[in-house]
């Protein structure tokens, strides 16, 4: 009788989230119809500044509300006290860099900043080279690339399988890294509990996903590369590491650093990795997951907002540089 | 004469194949396969794991369940049909992630497509600025809006005992997630689908111009058909990032289960039943069904898009 109750609820509740998305759809559409049908019965006078209204005004105000005043605000909260009641100065600044976990944090990072990239950029080039010689490379890259369609959720779970450990002796290990190690001839242990190593295994999830889009972008741009130079090399009698270092790096030198900088980028931002693998324990935190523990677990938005703002100037040179890059790129056009 | 000019480019191509056939090796092809089966392995593990029954799981390896088959489908029945006390089973989650994701990903698209159109055919002074400063806030962490968008959905805007805005009531319904995908969602999509519709030709808005169309009939005529292939590669980037998010509903969603979508849950049983594999795999590997699906349907719109900006985070 409970079941069928709560089957029936569940139902229930199903239908009713099922209409509330139909409705919000309709009436959306219905607002853009109707704004449109307004529009375009005006006259020329009036569409010179209806058109700016309907076109342009929408994202402005969305991107005013949800970025730009969110942001100063923020700058504004950081120098607050938890509730945002009274001004204290550098207090939560201070507190980032001189708390000893939150120092770990910003050290996990550091090196987060550096070993992610590189090492999926440098993943990423490698397989480029290799399939752009192969006659069909298609199969091996969306094997690659498919794990960008993979949550950094999903990803945590499939690889916290993978770093399993078995404490009791007596039963065999389930998780593929341990009994590698077996194989291999050494005593597993609790490998995500171990520091630092630890780090650099959520490190791995991490480069596991991004390989994929550093091999599509620099793979678009080795194919990009005019057949006639590498044909060239090869007359002079270049090698294959040669004609690697020599002619494919240097021409794609642009694209490579684009593709380090945006992965720098979300490896400063990680954070479902490290909460759905660690919960941030065991010396693995990083600051986007310390920016949610201290904002909305210890509700300190003084804290939490000050380490926002030490994230955002993480991320400005490169923000900075690639704003720079894109100029210069409209500029050539 | 052209057929021998024709002929010249042909032998021409022939010879740059076989630059290209000397120029591939067995040994970067076997290297290339072995690193693809590497990456694949984790996933299959899983996908295996979850088909197994829990006995098996926790007693031996995946990798040992070829030996002697043991499969089951009652991990899925499991974790999608069977609630626990106060917790609904993941089939409820499921379609809370369709409930987020679906408007999530329309209108953010829509007002982007407005703006992206406004950007690059209107004139008007400061367009470089908004151009430039949209392609900036791309890369702005969504971190430095969580705590005040939270307080506007929550509390309003006041000054003072001045209401700006009221909180209208709708903490806790799908509706703040919605708006902070929108808004988190827009300035990749403003910038991709800008570049794209900036390089339709010139001639042909003019010439539409000139045929009486207003801006608002040349959007509607020209620029949204045109523009389609461009809407389809923003689309599956936005899908997937809704469909994958944490954060944004962990945020918004105000601990609610009612609303809370699957990642949210998934993350959580990771947390309070990190050893229930049974159902950890089995749940993982729903949650992941969709997006790949639509990736490898989609894949070339994807890439496209990828290739055309860079990449949100």
């Amino acid at each position: 009788m409970l079941e069928i109750a709560a089957r029936q609820s569940q139902l229930e509740q199903a239908v009713s989230k099922l209409s509330s998305l139909l409705i919000t759809i309709i009436v959306f559409a219905l607002l853009v119809t109707f704004a449109f049908w307004i529009a375009e019965r005006t006259s020329e006078r009036i569409q010179r500044y209806v058109k700016f209204l309907i076109f342009l005004a929408p994202a402005l105000v969305f991107l005013f509300i949800g970025l730009i005043a969110p942001a100063f605000r923020t700058l504004y909260l950081s120098f607050r006290d938890a509730r945002g009641e009274n001004f204290v100065g550098w207090e939560n600044y201070h507190w980032a860099f001189t708390q000893p976990e939150i120092l770990d944090v910003l050290k996990n990072t550091g090196i987060w900043m550096v070993v992610a990239p590189l090492a999926s950029t440098g993943f990423g080039l490698t397989i480029a080279v290799l399939t752009d010689r192969m006659r069909r490379p298609g199969i091996v890259k969306s094997l690659i690339f498919m794990p960008m369609a993979i949550s950094f959720v999903g990803a945590g779970i499939i690889w916290k399988f993978v770093y399993q450990f078995q404490p009791n002796d007596r039963v065999a290990e389930i998780g593929l890294l341990s009994q590698i190690a077996e194989w291999l001839g050494f005593v597993p242990t609790n490998w995500i509990l171990t520091t630092p190593l630890n780090t650099f295994l959520l490190i791995i999830v991490f480069v596991w996903i991004q390989t994929g889009f550093a091999m599509v972008v620099l793979s678009a741009a080795i194919k990009a590369i005019p057949d006639e130079i590498l044909e060239a090399s090869m007359l002079d009698g270049a090698s294959g590491w040669k004609r690697f270092s020599k002619v494919t790096v240097p021409m794609i030198r642009g694209t490579i650093i684009v593709v380090l900088s945006t992965i720098t980028i979300g490896a400063l931002k990680v954070f479902d990795i490290i909460r759905t693998m660690t919960g941030g324990n065991f010396k693995t935190s990083v600051i986007a997951n310390e920016m949610y523990n201290q904002s909305f677990r210890a509700l300190n938005y003084g804290t939490g907002s000050a380490l926002a703002i030490i994230l955002f100037l993480g991320v400005l040179p490169l923000v900075a540089y690639n704003v720079m890059h894109l100029r210069r790129e409209r500029a050539e056009r | 004469m052209i057929s021998k000019f024709i002929a010249k480019g042909s032998r021409r191509t022939r010879e740059l194949e076989t630059v290209k056939v000397h120029l591939s090796s067995p040994w970067a092809s076997s290297a290339a396969i072995l690193l693809a089966v590497l990456w694949t392995i984790p996933t299959f593990g899983l996908f295996v794991t979850s088909f197994r029954p829990s006995t098996g799981i926790n007693s031996s390896g995946w990798w040992n369940v070829f030996r002697n088959p043991e499969f089951t489908f009652e991990n899925y029945s499991r974790v999608l049909f069977e609630g626990r006390g106060a917790t609904p089973p993941l089939s409820q989650y499921f379609l809370n992630t369709f409930a987020i994701v679906i408007p999530s990903t329309i209108i953010p698209i829509t007002i982007a497509i407005f703006a992206a159109y406004a950007i690059a055919w209107f004139d008007f002074r400061g367009r470089n600025f908004i151009f430039f400063a949209i392609f900036a806030l791309q890369v702005i962490p969504l971190q430095m809006s969580l705590i005040p968008l939270l307080q506007l959905f929550s509390g309003g805007l006041h000054i003072g005992s001045v209401t700006l805005i009221p909180s209208f009531g709708i903490t806790g319904t799908f509706i703040p997630i919605w708006l902070a995908h929108t808004m988190f969602g827009l300035p990749l999509a403003i910038f991709l689908l800008h570049n794209f519709i900036a390089q339709l030709p010139r001639e042909l808005i003019e010439a539409a111009r000139v045929d009486g169309a207003d801006y608002f009939k040349l959007f509607r005529q020209i620029v949204l058909p045109l523009s389609i292939p461009a809407i389809a590669s923003f689309a599956i980037f936005q899908f997937l990032w809704v469909w994958n998010d944490l954060l944004v509903a962990l945020t918004f969603g105000g601990g609610k289960r009612e609303i809370a979508p699957l990642m949210v849950r998934l993350a959580e049983m990771t947390g309070t039943r990190g050893g229930d594999w049974e159902l950890l795999t089995a749940g993982a590997f729903v949650s992941i069904l969709v997006p790949v699906a639509v990736f490898f349907a989609l894949q070339r719109y994807f890439v496209r898009g990828l290739l055309a900006g860079s990449v949100k985070g």
